[in-house]
């Protein structure tokens, strides 16, 4: 399931309902992404996540399609806000299931690093020196790539 | 055609998307680009270096070379950094 939204989550909430209590299900795996207050060495005072509405959901509905083509997941989340955040502020969260640990592991993590590179999302940082477009990494690209090469 | 700007293209050029009539010459992205280009200003700026700039074309990842027609909605962006 793909959640593109505004408002912030209640990750216990969100965690509860995946799986729609599918008896199969022997492990869910996690992550979110907040928003830090210190990037590349400047205080962070908040940061706005803006997207491409229509395209992001597209992409992650395609990322997600991976997924469980490649792993074999009972159940599936991923919950994106977009707006103004704070530091401490949740941004991601990607939640997996599957009968067993391994797939849920390997799958939360891409998602995630699949998600950073392919996903229509930038993030404008407000620093004391002012606003600015954060870059995108090498290593995102690196993290992502790892899941081609498999 | 319909174009798109987000992130720093957008604040660049001024503009979050706009309709546009490119000459009958114009068949692909990079076409569009140089057209655009030749605008000068913020879009000159904006689009100097295309090493930092990621195409859609109808909200799918595409490259310079795709070919793109009146009804096609183009989007224009930096490397995507959410997560």
């Amino acid at each position: 399931m793909i959640k593109v939204q505004r408002e912030d989550f209640d990750v216990g909430a969100e965690l509860a309902a995946l799986g729609n209590a599918n008896r199969k299900i022997g492990g869910v795996a996690s992550f979110i992404g907040l928003v830090r207050d210190i990037a590349d060495g400047k205080s962070v005072g908040a940061m706005t996540l803006e997207h491409y509405p229509g395209m992001t959901e597209k992409m992650l509905a395609k990322i997600e399609a991976e997924a469980r083509a490649r792993w074999p997941l009972e159940d599936c989340l991923i919950v994106h806000r977009f707006g103004r955040l704070e530091p401490g502020d949740r941004i991601v969260l990607v939640a997996t299931a599957s009968a067993h640990r391994q797939a849920a592991l390997e799958a939360c993590a891409f998602l995630i690093d699949w998600l950073k590179t392919k996903a229509p999302f930038w993030k404008l940082e407000e620093t004391v020196s002012g606003a600015r477009w954060v870059a995108a990494r090498n290593s995102d690209d690196q993290a992502a790539a790892r899941w081609v090469a498999e | 055609m319909k174009v798109l700007y987000f992130a720093w293209l957008r604040s660049k050029t001024g503009v979050a998307e706009e309709t546009v009539a490119p000459p009958p010459g114009v068949t692909t992205v990079a076409g569009l680009i140089e057209h655009l280009k030749a605008r000068g200003g913020g879009y000159e700026d904006a689009l100097r270096d295309l090493s930092c700039v990621r195409v859609a074309v109808n909200q799918e990842f595409a490259e310079l070379d795709q070919a793109i027609g009146a009804g096609d909605e183009i989007a224009l962006f930096p490397p995507v950094t959410g997560g």
